[in-house]
Formats: structure tokens, sequence, C-alpha cells
């Protein structure tokens, strides 16, 4: 309540102080009143990238089978909040913790007071902290579709709280926390995150499902990989149009004021991600004959993580052409990563993973404009820039693999050696909904007819 | 004396059938909804890349209890309207039983159909 009455009397404080300072030149926002506008637009970015939580979780309840939906929609919901919790006492500290590195590292307040002399006049601590938890979050529910199907409960949990108590956070800190990549010659560049985010969650889901080994039959006994087509197209489609709406708080909010550019980043989210949809039917069409609904949503989640990272320093063409391309390599790469017989149902490594790498590279080619990162313009290739940028992208994102491979690797075999990694095989085969959550995704079966809405596809393919 | 005719059809083809054999005098019939292959040995296609087979490709199977007189005459009404022409359009056959009961009046034979 004293804090609601707060906030009411500085409302109105601002609005005395913006109505008594007519001499402000029409073009120019009162300070108080830019506040005020910064801190309303981000808040509300990030209420639609915590939106993309509910775009994920249906992108992998549909790629899935249906005696596994609970079971994925319960690790969605969980690493969400689990993460959340990591990432306010422990994450944060460490990704923005500020100089005295320690002192940031255990404690919501501590993290919270530990930022404020490292983030910009304009954003609140808690403003930041929000937008910031739910970039978090998503780095860690990419992980949850590539180790589907096969996952023990107990142990995907475990994974979630480390992802985003210590991994994800040494990541933050390195970059957007001021770290040595943000130090170097020609500092690295990441607009809203391509590696940061979503390379980070890609190379875990890479670990995650290397080590659990593919589902039970996923490859047939000479070695070719095997459909095992999920249940709900439309979950696949809703949940891909959820996310891309949602990206429309991940880039332009990354900009982290509500200022000039951010509609034109809009702009060039929008195109990426239809140009990646668009190519990554036609390649998918052209090989495989038929236009394949689940490969054509990757493509417009590839043309979005592609564009992610350069959005803010390159032109409205740049953004269409770096889209095509992560479509296009999505469907390569998803063919690739299924015959090295690492089995990942959704295609989370293909699309965060490889495509976001691309992303991030793809900036020492494309950059034209000052991203804030940069600090110069025309750094790219194509601009005249040299080779000067292409060498800083190459260590980010070699090194970031290199540490998050390392690091999730170990974690997700420390995790194999004490709890266990993957379920029983007649767990998998029945179906993870009933034996880890106790009831089924759809309808309860009682053997009585009561509840027989779904009783014919019970324990389904 | 009884028959039970069984036809395999397809399933975008139950409205025809139902309409053909109302007009033939059939008053009931049972619909089950099953899987199977034949010939053909059912089809490929392919999912995220990946070929899967589809063995067991969906039908509906429809029964109907008549007299022997009638069989041909039904058989003859639901074949008209499951044909499309093409592979897959399905089979019937007939299988002679031994009585019917119907029961809430306790009829039997040609009486319960």
């Amino acid at each position: 309540m004293k804090r609601k009455l707060l906030t009411g009397t500085s409302l109105a404080v601002l609005l005395v102080a913006v109505m008594a300072q007519p001499a402000f030149a029409q073009s120019e926002v009162a300070p108080a009143s830019q506040f005020v506008l910064d801190n309303l637009f981000i808040f509300i970015a990030g209420v639609l990238v915590f939106f993309m939580q509910a775009g994920f979780a249906l992108v992998e309840a549909g790629l899935t089978r249906q005696k596994n939906v609970a079971n994925i929609m319960m690790k969605n919901l969980m690493d969400m909040s689990a993460g959340v919790l990591a990432f306010a006492f422990v994450g944060f500290g460490i990704g923005f913790g500020g100089d005295e590195l320690l002192k940031g590292w255990f404690g919501f307040d501590v993290g919270i007071a530990g930022v404020e002399s490292t983030i910009g006049d304009g954003l609140l601590p808690s403003t930041f902290f929000f937008f910031q938890a739910a970039f978090a979050a998503t780095a860690a529910t990419i992980v949850s579709g590539a180790m589907a199907e096969r996952t023990k409960f107990k142990s995907y949990f475990a994974y979630s709280f480390f992802i985003t108590a210590l991994i994800y956070p040494v990541v933050l800190r390195w970059t957007w926390g001021g770290g040595w990549l943000a130090q170097l010659e020609f500092p690295f560049s990441d607009f809203a995150g391509s590696t940061i985010v979503h390379a980070t969650g890609g190379w875990a889901a890479l670990m995650g499902a290397i080590i659990l080994g593919p589902r039970i039959g996923k490859y047939a006994k000479d070695g070719s990989p095997r459909a095992i087509p999920g249940h709900n197209i439309p979950f696949v489609v809703l949940g891909a149009m959820i996310l891309f709406v949602g990206w429309f708080g991940f880039n332009p909010g990354s900009q982290l004021a509500a200022d000039e550019f951010v509609t034109g980043i809009a702009l060039k989210t929008l195109l990426a991600a239809a140009a990646g949809a668009v190519a990554a039917m036609a390649a998918n069409w052209a090989m495989d004959k038929k236009p394949d609904v689940s490969m054509a949503a990757n493509g417009l989640l590839a043309g979005l993580v592609a564009v992610t990272a350069p959005v803010g320093a390159i032109e409205v063409w740049a953004a269409v052409v770096i889209g095509a391309i992560g479509g296009l390599i999505v469907v390569f790469s998803v063919k690739f990563i299924d015959r090295l017989k690492v089995d990942d149902p959704v295609g989370a490594i293909s699309v965060h993973g490889v495509v976001g790498t691309f992303g991030t590279l793809s900036i020492a080619f494309f950059a034209k404009y000052d991203d804030a990162f940069l600090g110069r313009e025309d750094a790219g290739l194509f601009y005249g820039g040299g080779l000067d940028q292409l060498w800083t992208q190459l260590i980010f994102v070699v090194v970031h693999f290199l540490f998050v491979v390392t690091t999730t690797g170990l974690l997700f075999l420390a995790i194999k050696a004490l709890i266990g990694l993957r379920v029983s095989e007649e767990e998998e085969l029945a179906g993870l909904d009933v034996m880890e959550h106790g009831s089924p995704g759809y309808g309860f079966e009682t053997g009585r007819g009561e509840f027989s809405a779904s009783s014919t596809s019970g324990a389904g393919v | 004396m009884l028959e039970l005719i069984t036809a395999i059809i397809k399933t975008h083809r139950l409205d025809e059938v139902k309409e053909s054999l109302a007009n033939a005098g059939v008053s009931g019939l049972t619909v089950t909804e099953v899987r199977g292959f034949g010939r053909q040995g059912g089809h490929t296609e392919v999912y995220r890349g990946a070929e899967y087979k589809v063995d067991f490709v969906p039908k509906l199977k429809v029964e109907i209890l008549c007299a022997s007189a009638d069989v041909d005459n039904i058989t003859e009404a639901i074949a008209k309207a499951a044909g499309t022409n093409s592979i897959g359009d399905g089979k019937i056959w007939t299988t002679p039983v031994g009585n019917a009961l119907r029961i809430r009046t306790g009829e039997r034979g040609v009486d319960a159909v």
C-alpha cells in the first residue's frame, strides 16, 4: 500500500513537473516523461518476452507425443519458475553485479543494489531486472524441447536451476554485464542475444541431447533416422506465432529505451521472421516434395533468432537476407543433426544454437550502424569495415560455445551420476505423463468409462 | 437365416453409404473406426526431413445384420456408394450368423433385425 501510494505521488509530481515546463521544444520530451516512457516500455517488452514461455511450451508440446504432453508442459512451467528464482537470488548478481563482484553474487537485494551503478539513467533496477529475468527464463526453456520425452523430471528441474543461477549469468557478465568481450578494442555486438540468450540455450540443448541419447525408436537398426511425428501441429503453429509476437518485446525492448530506434528494430524483426519462414518452406519443399508445417514454423523462429543479434546495426534489406539465410540453415541443420544421431524432437539445437551463432557472426558482414555495442559505424565487411569485427565475433561465438558445452556438459554428467538423467525404458515407452506426474495430459482413464473423452488413444504412439 | 455384412470403406464415404443403405431399406448399422492395410501396404510420408511409413491406414468398418435374402441387394448398395474407382476403396464380406436377439423385446432371428 505504501509503495503504491508513493508511486502515485511520484507520478503526480511528474505530471506537475511536465505541465509546469512548457519551455521544452515540441520535438523534445521532458526528462521526467522520458523516464516514465522508458520504464513503461521496457516493462511491457518484458511482459511480451515472458509470454514467449507460452510459445515455447506449445511448440514443444505439439512436436512431441501425446503420452508426454503433461511432462513437457510441466518442464516449461518449472524452468521458468525455478529459473526466475535462481536468477533473482544468484544469477542477476553475477551477471550485472558491478565491480564489487563478490558483494553482488548472492541475495536478491544485494544483486539489485549492486546493479545500480552499471545501468543507464533511464531504467529503474526493478525494470531492468524484470526484463533480464524474462531473458534468463528464455535461455533456460530452450533446452526442454531437445531433451523431451526421455528426461527425468527432477533432473531437468535441477538443470534449470543451475543454468539460470550460474551458467547463463557468466555469459551475461562477459557481455552485457560489461566484461572482457565488451572491453576488447573492437567490442562484441549481440544486440538482443542471438548468442547470449539463444545459443546458450541451444548449446546446452546440444549437450543434453547428446548425453541423454536418442529416444527409443528414433533410429532404425541400420542407423537411419526415423520420424516420430508430434501430436499437435496446431500447437506448433500457434506457439510459433506467440513467439513471433513475443519477439517484438525481445528485440525492440533490447533498445532499453523508448526512443526513435524502437520501431525500426521491430520492422527488421518482422521482415527477418517472414523471410525465414518463406525460405525454410521453400528449401524444405524442394527437398522433401511437401512443405512440412513444423519446419516452416522452425524457419519463422530461425529468422527471428538470426536477426536478434544484428538487428540494431543493419539496414532493412539486410534483415531480409539474414532472416532468409537463417531459415535455410535451419532446414539443413535439422537434417544434419538428425543424422549425427543427436535426437532433438523440436529442432532447438538448430534454431537457437546454430542459427543464433550465424546471426551473431552476420554482424561482422552486415553492420552499418552503431548499435551502441560496436561503437562505430560501417563496422561490417560489406561496408568497408574490414575483418576487425569478424575476429571479435568469432572469438565471441567460439569462446561462448566452448564455455557452454563444457559447463552444461559437466552439469548434465554430474546430474547423471548423482540422480540419473534418463527415465527407465519401461517409463519411456509408457509415457512420462503418468509415470512422472501421475496423470495423463488429456483426460483421465479410470477404466470405467467416466472420463472417456480421450480414452481411445490413452497411451498413444 | 441371418447374415452379417462387414464392409471396410474410406472414411469420407460414410455419408453416401448410409444414405444408400437407407434407400435399400436397411434400418440399422454399426460403424467402427479401424486401421489396416491391403495390397498396397500403407504409404510413406516425410516428417521434418525424416521418412516414416504409414503402415495402418485409417478406415471405417460398417456392420449390418440382415436376412440372407437381402444380402446381395445390400452388398451392392454399399459397393455402389463406397466406390471411388481408386486404390483403397475397401472390401465387403459376409458371415453366416447363428442367431440374434433384440434385448428390449426378446424377439429373435429375422424379427430381431
